[in-house]
């Protein structure tokens, strides 16, 4: 079986570090996909590198079946794979539509522009000729997911949905990305909060250094063995190539 | 009414430092990079306008209009080959691969043309010497109305170009994250190449403007360089309108200062220069952090 975005042994890292190592992963359309894991367990550099954002070591990514390894970020959007980043990146001088309108400029044909947008984000409305850089941290979230739907993507990455966002923000940003998903979106996020990750993903796959320890419909899985698998429990009485677990064991 | 004058003439010499400095103005603001070669590219600009204005026995503003498409494409050529290169190596880099572009233009230019001074003035006919005589001592000469004219019509259509077309938004959110714009689609590279290019053809704008104006050999691309520096620099880097002021007091500043005695006019130049960047803006100016 291979999906709309189809990730085989990948490998990236920073210097000397292996942030990702030798990850397969596939993506099905309409699939909603939450990557969850640890801090520093290798979810942003997996996203970043899809996205051509950081190079990859080794491996193949193909989007359709086709080979984007090598291509820059700006000919994957246009392939229809587009990354919603950590920290949101809106362009801070502009207003909220000119950070609309500069990706919609090169967009694929599709359903989004400005207007759909707006529509699909109410709360982003009032806030249309407004800097950027002058948001809540919601608002540039939210900014931030339509500025990626404008290139009407086929596979949408979202790094961190809700990090640094009040709980009322999540909550606006969640309900908007139902609303996608209902339109059978696929989409890949990484989501810090568990409950929120299980309750909108189909399928959810765990990180830990570099590596996927548990891959599972969200269906078929319990939030204690995700807890589990993120803290690495498992691997402790039965792997020996954890270097933590000399250290776990004295303590 | 001697004051009235040169503040006058100031205002039109700064037209042409304002054309001078527009694209010096636009690749720093776009790319973080200064251009040191602006001049030297000013100078090929009135060179190709001398050689077409010559050979055809045209006037020097039709000899502009085929000249200026030339430019355009060798400033695409110049990102591409080597701007796009250096950037890629550090902010550093471009600031010493530009110093390089215009040691290797103005040696060029000297082989080809000779150090001989050239001038495009006796060219254009009346234009370039009439004047419309307000008082017995206050005149308005055509050309500087021409040259600011062209300047604030040059920096309006590249402002509305930044603020209300799609390429310039796409420069703009290049200029403020160029990661984030490749994330969105947005090519850096071939931006950063039409930029460059809008750049060098303002550039010889610029430079045929000087040669109407006054005289230029292949040596005149630093003088007209550091003019151009300072108008940005008094200015605010990066803003347009800004230029255009920075380039009218820079030029009231030489006028008023050759007023009180001809040798003083660049160094008074030079002194409201360095005024302004020792002011609490100057500060402003000198902190701000170059990331691309």
């Amino acid at each position: 079986m291979s999906g709309l975005l189809q990730v085989d042994n990948l490998v990236a890292g920073h210097g000397l570090l292996q942030a990702v190592r030798e990850v397969s992963l596939s993506v099905t359309e309409g699939e909603v996909l939450a990557l969850v894991g640890a801090n520093g367990a290798g979810k942003s550099t997996l996203l970043r590198t899809i996205s051509g954002a950081h190079p990859a070591a080794r491996g193949i990514i193909r989007l359709d079946g086709l080979d984007i390894t090598d291509l820059p970020p700006h000919r994957r959007v246009a392939r229809g794979l587009v990354l919603v980043p950590e920290g949101r990146k809106l362009f801070p001088e502009m207003t909220v539509e000119e950070n609309l309108l500069v990706a919609g400029r090169r967009a694929r044909p599709g359903q989004w522009n400005v207007d759909a947008v707006l529509n699909a984000f109410p709360m982003l409305k009032p806030l249309r000729r407004k800097r950027a850089a002058n948001l809540s941290g919601g608002e540039q979230q939210a900014t931030s997911i339509g500025r990626a739907l404008m290139t009407n993507p086929r596979v949408l990455l979202i790094d961190e949905v809700s990090l640094g966002l009040a709980p009322v923000a999540v909550d606006a940003v969640y309900e908007s990305l139902q609303t996608l998903t209902r339109n059978g979106a696929t989409l890949v996020i990484v989501e810090q909060d568990l409950q929120r990750a299980l309750s909108v993903a189909n399928r959810v796959v765990c990180m830990l250094e570099g590596r996927i320890v548990l891959e599972s419909a969200t269906a078929a899985v319990t939030r204690e063995q995700v807890t589990e698998a993120y803290f690495g429990l498992a691997r402790i009485n039965n792997s020996s190539a954890n270097p933590n677990q000399a250290l776990l064991k004295r303590k | 009414m001697n004051w009235i004058n040169a503040i006058v003439q100031g205002v039109f010499l700064g037209g042409l430092y304002a054309l001078f400095a527009c694209g010096l103005s636009l690749m720093f603001g776009v790319m973080r990079i200064i251009n040191l070669a602006h001049g030297d590219l000013a100078v090929i600009g009135a060179f190709g306008v001398w050689v077409v204005a010559t050979q055809a026995h045209l006037s020097p503003f039709i000899a502009l209009l085929p000249v200026l498409p030339v430019m355009l494409l060798l400033g695409y050529l110049l990102h591409r080959t080597v701007l796009a290169r250096s950037l890629r190596s550090g902010p550093l880099t471009p600031l010493l691969t530009t110093f390089g572009v215009s040691i290797v233009i103005q040696n060029a230019l000297l082989q080809i043309f000779s150090p001989d001074v050239h001038s495009l003035g006796s060219l254009t006919g009346s234009i370039s010497t009439s004047s419309w005589r307000v008082t017995s001592e206050l005149s308005v000469p055509y050309l500087g109305v021409l040259i600011l004219a062209v300047a604030v019509l040059l920096l309006g259509s590249l402002q509305f170009t930044l603020q209300y077309t799609g390429f310039g938004r796409e420069m703009r959110a290049t200029a403020q994250d160029p990661e984030a714009a490749a994330l969105v689609g947005v090519p850096a590279s071939s931006v950063y190449a039409r930029a460059t290019a809008i750049a060098v053809a303002t550039a010889a704008l610029a430079g045929a403007f000087l040669a109407i104006h006054s005289t230029f050999d292949p040596s005149s691309g630093p003088t007209q360089l550091i003019f151009a520096f300072e108008a940005v620099v008094i200015g605010g880097l990066g803003s347009l309108w800004g230029t255009l002021l920075g380039g009218i007091v820079l030029g009231i500043a030489q006028t008023i200062g050759a007023t009180v005695d001809p040798q003083y006019s660049i160094l008074t130049g030079h002194l409201v220069f360095l005024v302004i960047l020792a002011s609490p803006r100057g500060r402003f100016v000198a902190n701000r952090s170059a990331a691309a």
